[in-house]
């Protein structure tokens, strides 16, 4: 029996395609029970708790596709499961050959058809939120970030505020009454990093010579993680991201503080001696002092940092004492050179570093 | 369903066996060698060694990663790693073995003597292993004969200005270039030397509509060849400048432009990827209406899906760029067109299950990879969808998510498939049967395997966990899914080992297989097993797309219908 088009078994596709409808809308269902926004910060940064506009946006988008994606699967999945099973040679069959079958073209152009439809309504679901997300407009008292990605620490600074920090990005919530998004400026001092807080928004990446931009409206205060995710060099894997969001009111607190020149006391003047007498000033800023480096990160405020590093160690007096005796031991690769310095002025530079308020 | 007689008898030209010629002599035949044959077997043989070498890599790289803040090798190391596993596996291994089999079979398929340029040829063969050979003497000479050797470690896509001599010192990077550069001249030999066998040396009555499937996969991947390795070439040659000459193409601190190397990187990167998927798909072609019994389901549509992928995946490139901050119309164009290929991959898909539909299937090893290959990459398709909508991927590039979705493609696709052909062709190759009961130890072995790994691996890129970081924190949460992946490890390399005893065993001791062991359609079958130098006696006359089905059932010839 030889035949331009096959029978095609019409119940069965059938009673496929109600189960996978079934499917799909259990885990729609299921999806967006389990959501919300604003369910907090997490220690894993997973893609599906959004906390912030552009994650959400994401993540909605995301439901949407993985649902279409669950459909089809389960489709063409029961589809392979159905021939296999069903067509399989068995031991009672003959030596005959099967019929043979060439195609059918109704059969094909459905599924040219169908997959051309679906792909529509995918492109334009994403269009949507592209739109969405990239043509934001942003309302007058948006907080205004820079962020220059360098190998392999963050540094971010406040244009309005006219300060500079490191590694610890402070933004304020933005809740519906009062939103307060924060538009971070992307650059790079040297080579490819990429931003990305998956709770907060999508990744985007810092290139030199460029200048990307993104933002966030956090919608619950909390400590986010996040990392560099476009390998930069040696020490990509901590090159971490910590993002403080704060309420209104202590966002206020620690722009005040951050805009405040460094705290001097002659307690600590030994240590300050051995930093200015020593190359840390080259790559270093300490407001209010002679140390003006911008190759490291800006340490006028280093204790109000919770951690050192980028976020490679906790900013404890050990781990300070650790990092300027042998910055390798802490991430080996990193571009602080190990200063060698006498103990007696690691002590006094430790002290020193840990008045910076 | 043995046939053991060839159905056009080989002439008769007594053959000296290998094993009694010094070894010396044998040696030089090789590498002297224009035979199609033997340059497929070599082309595949090193793509294989080359497949271990890269497997090693990732074993270490997923042994460093099983459990947080390991230290079993420094970052330095492990970037090396990586950037040496991607760069062989994709150079060094997938690409060679696809070339083997193109090489090996096209002629046999078409009814040819041998490729249009066997000269070219085994001078594509020897470019591709010296660039090869280059790339691991990095090991001996990246910081020049004065200082010890390391690898290259900008990573395989080797953004700028990573690349650049600020930050890239010794010639770590150089051994990169320059080992792509050359094997490139060599794929681009290859590319042409199908292409025009494909268009002239087409044996009597083999219509380009009449070709067996691979062939027509093969000649559109030679297309691919000709279009893609030349930027990657262009590429090569401008960092090459910059590094050597005081160029400053990518150099972001003279004024360069780091997204340019990405653009000309992509623009090849993308067809690469069909450049190796399309010869596996090929192979699904041919080996799952062999074990259906049937006729492949579509072909006129096949052959256009195929056509109309190469073309379309010309146009896709930046959706790996998707998070450089292209403007949002730029980015909706790549969301469109990558989610275009869906279209003409979705056919494919179908018409496998239509060609199994209705058949009377044997689940030989061959068909049972094939059929593993249908289904993954029917998941590597729906994740592809995923990756292609922008904003789906501004969270999932770069990610562990990434990982999965291409080592989905290359593992569970363009791997199942050449495993596929692995056991389908060997028999015409040696002339002697694999085991089955080791072929489905390997299979099994595998699947579950290439599952613990891969599948598991999409999950901690769905929880934040970037590409390319030799260490993670516990507090993450990551732990769990990566000692998983880790352990799947284990299963693939057992599996691997497994063919391997296979292979070699059924070389000795393998049932002889004749001819045609399985029943099958295409010219190549035709001649005995292994084929004579000459391929056939007298060239064979084409009548239909299964030249031996005609040949077997005279009551009911196919081209009665076509």
């Amino acid at each position: 029996m030889r035949s331009r088009n096959c029978e095609w078994h019409n119940s069965t596709l059938r009673n496929l395609a109600k189960r996978a409808l079934l499917g799909l809308f259990f885990v729609t269902v299921m999806g967006w029970g389990a959501t919300g926004f604003a369910l907090g910060p997490s220690s894993t940064p997973s893609i599906f708790s959004p906390d912030s506009t552009p994650a959400h946006d994401i993540y909605h988008l995301s439901l949407f596709v993985m649902a279409v994606c669950l459909g089809i699967f389960l489709v063409v999945f029961s589809l392979i499961v159905y021939s296999i099973v069903k067509y399989r040679r068995k031991a009672t069959d003959d030596d005959r050959e099967p019929p043979q079958i060439y195609g059918s073209n109704q059969v094909e152009l459905a599924w040219t058809v169908i997959p051309i439809l679906i792909v529509v309504v995918l492109f334009l679901a994403a269009a949507r939120v592209i739109h969405a997300v990239e043509d934001a407009e942003f309302p007058p008292n948006t907080i205004e970030v820079t962020a220059t990605g360098h190998q392999f620490w963050w540094e971010f600074q406040y244009p309005a505020y006219s300060f500079t920090t490191a590694n610890e990005l402070h933004v304020p919530v933005s809740d519906g009454s009062h939103p307060t998004p924060t538009h971070i400026i992307l650059l790079s001092a040297d080579t490819d990093h990429s931003f990305w807080v998956p709770q907060l928004a999508g990744k985007i990446d810092l290139i030199p010579n460029r200048r990307n931009e993104m933002w966030i409206d956090p919608k619950v205060p909390g400590h986010y993680v996040g990392q560099c995710a476009q390998y930069c060099g040696m020490q990509h894997a901590k090159m971490l991201l910590n993002v403080f969001v704060d309420t209104p009111e202590d966002f206020q607190k620690w722009v005040q503080q951050q805009k405040e020149p460094a705290t001097t006391s002659d307690q600590v003047a030994a240590g300050r001696k051995v930093f200015e007498a020593n190359a840390c000033m080259n790559c270093h800023t300490i407001t209010g002092t002679i140390s003006h480096g911008r190759f490291g990160p800006d340490l006028t405020h280093l204790m109000s940092r919770t951690t050192i590093a980028s976020g490679a160690a906790p900013n404890t007096q050990d781990n300070l004492t650790l990092w300027i005796k042998d910055p390798d031991a802490i991430k080996p690769g990193c571009l602080m050179p190990a200063m060698q310095l006498d103990e007696q002025d690691v002590n006094a530079l430790v002290a020193y570093l840990m008045s910076l308020h | 369903m043995a046939e053991a007689q060839p159905i056009v008898p080989p002439l008769v030209i007594p053959q000296e066996r290998e094993g009694s010629r010094p070894f010396v002599q044998v040696l030089h035949d090789w590498i002297v060698t224009v035979d199609h044959k033997r340059l497929g077997i070599m082309y595949f043989s090193y793509g294989i060694l080359a497949l271990v070498i890269g497997g090693i890599e990732a074993s270490i790289m997923r042994a460093q990663l099983a459990v947080a803040n390991n230290n079993l090798v420094s970052p330095e190391v492990f970037n090396q790693l990586f950037t040496m596993h991607g760069t062989t596996m994709i150079f060094f291994a997938a690409m060679p073995i696809v070339f083997g089999i193109a090489n090996y079979l096209t002629p046999l398929m078409i009814g040819a003597r041998d490729m249009a340029f066997p000269r070219l040829n085994a001078w594509g063969f020897w470019m591709t292993a010296f660039g090869g050979i280059i790339l691991y003497f990095s090991f001996v000479g990246g910081f020049g004969l004065y200082g010890a050797g390391s690898a290259p470690d900008v990573g395989w896509f080797a953004y700028a200005p990573l690349t650049s001599p600020a930050f890239s010192v010794g010639h770590s990077t150089d051994y990169w270039t320059i080992g792509l550069l050359i094997s490139g001249f060599g794929s681009i030999a290859t590319g042409l030397n199908i292409m025009t066998t494909v268009l002239c040396m087409r044996g009597p009555g083999m219509k380009l509509n009449r070709m067996p499937m691979l062939v027509w996969l093969n000649s559109v991947m030679a297309f691919l060849i000709l279009v893609a390795i030349g930027p990657l070439t262009a590429a090569q040659l401008m960092l090459l400048i910059d590094r050597f000459l005081g160029g400053h193409f990518f150099d972001t601190q003279a004024g360069g432009s780091a997204v340019i190397w990405m653009h000309f990187f992509w623009i090849f990167g993308h067809p690469e990827v069909y450049i190796l998927v399309l010869p596996a798909f090929g192979i699904l072609s041919e080996v799952i209406p062999v074990f259906s019994r049937k006729p492949i389901f579509g072909y006129n549509i096949m052959v256009a899906a195929t056509v109309a992928i190469g073309f379309i995946s010309l146009s896709v490139w930046a959706h790996h760029m998707f998070t450089v901050g292209m403007t949002s119309y730029a980015n909706a164009f790549f969301v469109a067109s990558t989610s275009a290929i869906a279209v003409p991959t979705g056919i494919k898909i179908f018409n496998w299950v239509g060609t199994m539909w209705g058949g009377k299937i044997t689940f030989t090893t061959a068909m049972l990879f094939s059929v593993a290959a249908v289904a993954q990459m029917l998941i590597a398709g729906l994740t592809g969808i995923m990756l292609a909508a922008a904003p789906f991927d501004w969270q999932l590039g770069n990610s562990y998510f990434v990982i999965a979705h291409f080592h989905y493609v290359i593992l569970g696709v363009i791997v199942f498939g050449v495993f596929s052909a692995a056991y389908y062709w060997y028999p015409k190759v040696t002339g002697r049967m694999m085991s089955e009961t080791l072929g489905k130890w390997h299979f099994w072995l595998f699947l579950i395997g290439f599952h613990m790994t891969f599948d598991f691996m999409h999950i901690p890129g769905l929880l934040g966990m970037p590409r390319r970081i030799y260490t993670y924190e516990a507090s993450r949460g990551w732990q769990t899914w990566n000692t998983i992946v880790s352990i799947g490890v284990i299963f693939q390399a057992l599996a691997v080992l497994i063919w391997v005893f296979n292979a070699t065993k059924s070389y000795f001791r393998g049932k002889i297989a004749g001819s045609d062991p399985w029943d099958a359609w295409t010219l190549e079958w035709s001649t005995s097993s292994p084929p004579p130098d000459y391929n056939f006696a007298e060239l064979p006359v084409v009548r239909s797309r299964r030249p031996l089905w005609d040949l077997k059932h005279p009551e009911d010839p196919d081209w009665k219908y076509e």
